[in-house]
């Protein structure tokens, strides 16, 4: 029996069946924040338990909680509550700016926490047959807020994500359904059958030509979500075409919860199959990402899709990093999944107001934020310095790591890497530098906004994330160790 | 090749029984259409009321014709008993079941099919280069798919003599084989496409739109067309009488037991009673495709054809 | 009454209901009107709940009782009737275009099946079932309905064929592991039916934007 658990899905649950029926009202963006405060105290409770007292399973072994899944579970639950507090003002603005009326308020600040809920959920499930069941469950609560604008450009956006990700997560079913069909000729019939600590238990005994298969459908399925080439088309419509908000949790959250589902997969296949066969898919698919988001980098003009692509080629350095396996490695990519999720909302929130004061998402268009309104073009400045990976940040430290691990173990990868790395550096650089440093051009000057942006959750993001790349905490490196460790 | 008295008798009744049954098949069915659309019906017998009017007529035949003109109405009705006496009607134990091969069949009835559409070809006219082209596309689509069906039903009884087929197929224990099913369903198509019935052709039009197998006999007149007609009306009784020995077997004499012979004759005349009666049911509520949808209706028998072999591949031989 | 069924006339009558599955989906693919589309989806979803129950009745496994109950009523009569009413209130009803032919598309979806059939050949001697064979027929239909997506140029058929590719995926379930646990077939029906709902609403954000539910109209982000 824990509460804590109970706690962690029942407010955002509850949150959203309530904003539902209010979410309209003056006072909706503020309950959003005070439910997700909520959510993320009850996160920081169920943290210090598993630090306390270690792994532990509830509610009759359906859900698990151990140091991986907890820190992504208190991530979540932190960049919600960030992104609650960003979207604050920023929806006023826009329902001032006439962009969206107050029905579609309540539509977003429901789906909002629904979403919050379904990934928790994808978090906590011990049942690998949840696990599909939230993942697909979030993506259908992301789907009309993609759409909200009603734009011919978002309901594309929308129609896209729900199809490739639906295709891509039948696949997945398809996975898990044999999963589940080589687990039960040892675990036999039943819902244990299905429970990742029981199947990690006997991970050795599975059958390895059904996993193989099973993994390949997973991978395909999952990966889809965390946007790995060549399954990743829907990922820039959709983080340009949503509201930033979206975005913000597109990027920061759900690629990462669906990497972790993966990365379990993974650690079954290792188990059956005794080859790095999963290994080398997923290094392969997570190169294939870092290169060809790269140089789609150096072809876009709009910002938001701009920083959608780097995120798939972060998911895709981390997916590499996963696919690498070892300890060194491993804890790399933890680090970097915590630094990338941090920035990359943070840079959408600088992102999201830039777009708010000049009324554009051109690159072209915007110039001389840093002029104008220092905060969100110092904002924007600083995130692109950390999330291309330049040092004091964490970002650098976690890529470094990276780049080590793969110089000693896959020599082949690393000229690929450094080259697509520096290629992105470029192509980011090129396009945000004028937009902070240049002269405010006449038409799409940055304009005053009705209501103060909050530019704190930005700036708490970029301190993390720094801090994280000037000294990462004994206890907190011990937590990524312990991870790393249950990921092989 | 064993000779026994018992199988040439067979033989010898199932041509004949072809032959002169095969009109009142072809009656049987327009008159049932008649009935299925509230009306008298002309009676079951009129296909053999045409043949007595038309062998008594002259046969005219165009200034241009070459021999090879008044050749073919021969040479199809020589095509379709030849058929007649392959498909097992009766029994199973006939003279000439060594040569009676699946594939044979396919042969002579396209060695029919390419006479006629050559015949239609050469007096010239609009209206036989017409019916020979749209013959021939039908032809071309439906051959693959008579195939097929007969390779599933050779693969199930691991034979394409027919013969022999017919033999296991009756045979074996009441099975649910889904890939006959579907093998079923596809020779349906298949025959309705080759017989020149609803919704492939119209066998009563003579619009220039729709005409396909009427189109090929236009020039023809007295005793010729009197064969080309039989030779048609012969056509649907092997195919029926194809469908009747792959999957409704039940009834066929096995070897040559005279007794055998006996009861064969009236289950082959109800089956070809009710298959008459169905066909004209099908007739009476499909509307004719365009002929641009005559390619897709003979893919979709083909797929159905493929699938019959794959399910059986893939589950019953497993 | 299970010992009136000798275990290989079972495996028959699962067999029958696994190649009519087959066939529906390839009725599906080859259908032209959204209206007939709708009932073919019915079908599917009728063959799915039989099999079910029969497999329940013929192994004592009573969890599939349930299981075929909640997919007659989900798949058999919910959907279908909201996808009726969708299309009443869209005013949708033309004949449904396709991308490429028809007898093409049914030639890809032979060579679809056939690479289904391998690839499930060596996992269905793995499973424990009676129904392992149909296994291939299951990954064959969940292609066949991918096919279908891909070539249909609007949106109610793309629809389906997703609907239709989850049906699949249950009969690979039925067919491998006797059905998954009753929780988690509880939340896929569960997301079936909220993303039915989602799309509903959304097809008419479409049909408001574009007066149209053709996808073409949806295709104009594209790379530059």
């Amino acid at each position: 029996m824990s509460w804590e658990i109970l706690a962690v899905l029942a407010i955002p649950l509850a949150g959203g069946a309530l904003l539902a029926l209010v979410g309209d009202r003056r006072w909706a963006p503020e309950a959003n924040v005070a439910l997700s405060i909520g959510t993320f105290v009850a996160a920081g409770t169920l943290t210090a338990r598993v630090v306390r007292t270690g792994p532990f399973l509830a509610f009759r072994e359906q859900f698990f909680v151990d140091p991986l899944n907890v820190f992504l579970v208190a991530l979540t639950a932190f960049v919600a509550l960030t992104t609650a507090m960003f979207s604050r003002p920023y929806m006023r603005v826009e329902e001032d700016h006439g962009r969206i009326t107050p029905g579609r308020l309540r539509l977003y600040h429901s789906m909002y926490q629904l979403f919050v809920f379904t990934m928790l959920l994808v978090l906590l499930t011990n049942n690998m047959g949840i696990v599909w069941v939230a993942t697909e469950a979030a993506t259908l609560t992301t789907v009309l807020l993609i759409s909200l604008y009603r734009t011919p450009a978002s309901l594309e956006a929308a129609w896209k994500y729900f199809i490739l990700c639906g295709v891509g997560i039948a696949q997945a079913l398809f996975g898990t359904i044999l999963l589940y069909m080589a687990a039960q000729k040892i675990l036999g019939g039943g819902i244990e059958a299905l429970l990742w600590t029981h199947l990690a238990g006997v991970r050795s005994q599975l059958e390895p030509t059904v996993l193989s298969i099973a993994f390949v459908f997973l991978l395909v399925g999952y990966g889809t979500k965390v946007g790995l080439v060549p399954l990743h088309n829907w990922l820039p419509d959709a983080h340009a075409e949503g509201p930033t908000p979206v975005s913000a949790v597109l990027s920061g959250l759900l690629l990462n919860v669906a990497l972790y589902a993966l990365v379990r997969c993974k650690v079954l296949a290792d188990g059956a199959l005794g080859t790095p066969f999963a290994g080398q898919l997923m290094m392969g698919f997570g190169i294939a990402s870092v290169v060809t988001a790269a140089f789609f980098l150096l072809r876009q003009r709009d910002i938001k899709r701009l920083f959608a692509y780097s995120s798939i080629e972060h998911m895709g350095l981390i997916t590499f990093a996963f696919g690498m396996g070892g300890p060194v490695a491993s804890f790399a990519g933890l680090l970097h999944m915590t630094v990338h999720s941090l920035t990359k909302s943070a840079i959408f929130f600088a992102v999201g107001h830039a777009v708010q004061k000049t009324g554009t998402q051109v690159m072209a268009d915007i110039r001389g934020l840093a002029r104008v309104s220092p905060t969100v073009g110092w904002g924007l400045m600083i995130g692109t310095i950390a999330i291309l990976g330049l040092p004091p940040f964490g970002v650098f430290a976690s890529e470094f790591l990276i780049l080590t691990s793969a110089m000693r173990q896959q020599p082949w990868a690393t000229p690929l890497l450094l080259v697509a790395l520096g290629v992105g550096f470029a192509a980011v650089f090129r396009q945000i530098q004028p937009m902070v440093f240049g002269d405010p051009e006449g038409r799409f000057a940055p304009v005053q906004l009705p209501y103060r942006p909050a530019l704190a959750p930005v700036f708490v993001h970029y301190a993390l994330v720094l801090s994280l790349g000037l000294y990462v905490p004994p206890y907190l490196a011990d937590w990524y160790r312990e991870a790393a460790r249950l990921i092989g | 090749m064993s000779f026994s008295w018992a199988g040439a008798i067979a033989q010898a009744t199932e041509l004949v029984l072809a032959v002169l049954l095969a009109p009142l098949l072809l009656g049987w069915v327009n008159q049932c259409r008649a009935w299925l659309q509230g009306k008298g019906g002309p009676g079951v017998l009129l296909p053999y009321r045409v043949l007595r009017k038309l062998l008594v007529k002259d046969a005219i035949v165009a200034h241009g014709a070459s021999p090879l003109f008044r050749v073919v109405p021969y040479v199809l009705f020589g095509a379709m008993c030849m058929a007649a006496a392959i498909v097992p009607t009766l029994g199973t134990d006939l003279p000439y079941a060594p040569a009676a091969d699946a594939i044979a069949l396919v042969g002579i009835l396209a060695l029919a099919r390419v006479a006629l559409a050559l015949a239609a070809m050469d007096i010239g006219t609009a209206f036989g280069s017409l019916g020979a082209r749209r013959e021939m596309l039908i032809g071309f689509l439906a051959e693959p798919a008579l195939l097929m069906v007969l390779f599933t039903a050779a693969l199930i009884s691991q034979t394409t003599s027919l013969a022999t087929a017919v033999e296991t197929l009756s045979q074996r224990e009441l099975a649910i084989y889904p890939s006959l099913a579907f093998a079923g369903v596809a020779f349906t198509m298949v025959s309705l496409a080759e017989n020149a019935r609803i919704p492939v052709d119209n066998p009563a039009t003579h619009l220039e739109l729709t005409m396909i197998h009427e189109a090929m006999v236009l020039e023809y007149s007295g005793r010729h067309l009197a064969l080309v007609e039989w030779a048609a009306a012969l056509k649907l009784f092997v195919y029926s009488c194809i469908g009747i020995a792959l999957f409704f077997p039940f009834g066929i004499a096995r070897g040559g037991e005279a007794l055998g012979l006996l009861y064969a004759l009236p289950a082959l005349v109800a089956k070809l009673a009710i298959g008459g009666a169905l066909l004209a049911l099908i007739e009476t509520v499909s509307a004719k495709m365009r002929i641009f949808r005559a390619p897709e209706f003979l893919g979709t028998a083909f797929m159905l054809a493929v699938l019959a072999l794959l399910v059986h591949t893939f589950l019953e031989a497993a | 009454m299970s010992a009136l069924l000798t275990p290989a006339l079972v495996g028959q009558i699962i067999n029958l209901f696994a190649a009519v599955l087959l066939l529906v989906s390839f009725a599906m693919l080859a259908q032209r009107r959204i209206l007939s589309l709708i009932d073919l989806f019915a079908a599917q979803g009728l063959v799915l709940a039989l099999s079910t129950a029969f497999v329940a009745w013929a192994t004592g496994q009573t969890h599939l009782y349930w299981s075929a109950g909640l997919t007659l009523a989900l798949k058999v009569l919910l959907v279908p009737w909201i996808l009726h009413r969708l299309i009443r209130r869209l005013q949708v009803k033309w004949d449904v275009e396709t991308l490429i032919n028809i007898p093409t598309t049914m030639l890809v979806g032979l060579v679809l099946v056939i690479l289904a059939f391998n690839l499930a050949q060596p996992v269905s001697e793995l499973a424990g079932t009676v129904t392992r064979g149909t296994l291939g027929i299951a990954l064959a239909s969940v292609l066949l309905a991918f096919l279908m997506m891909i070539t249909r140029s609007k949106a109610v058929p793309q629809l389906i064929g997703f609907l239709a590719m989850e049906n699949s995926l249950f009969f690979a379930a039925t067919a491998a592991t006797y059905g998954m646990p009753m929780v988690v077939e509880l939340g896929i029906a569960l997301d079936v039916l909220v993303g039915v709902v989602i799309l509903g609403v959304f097809f008419f954000q479409i049909r408001e934007r574009f007066d149209s539910l053709d996808i073409h109209h949806l295709e104009q982000l594209k790379e530059e």
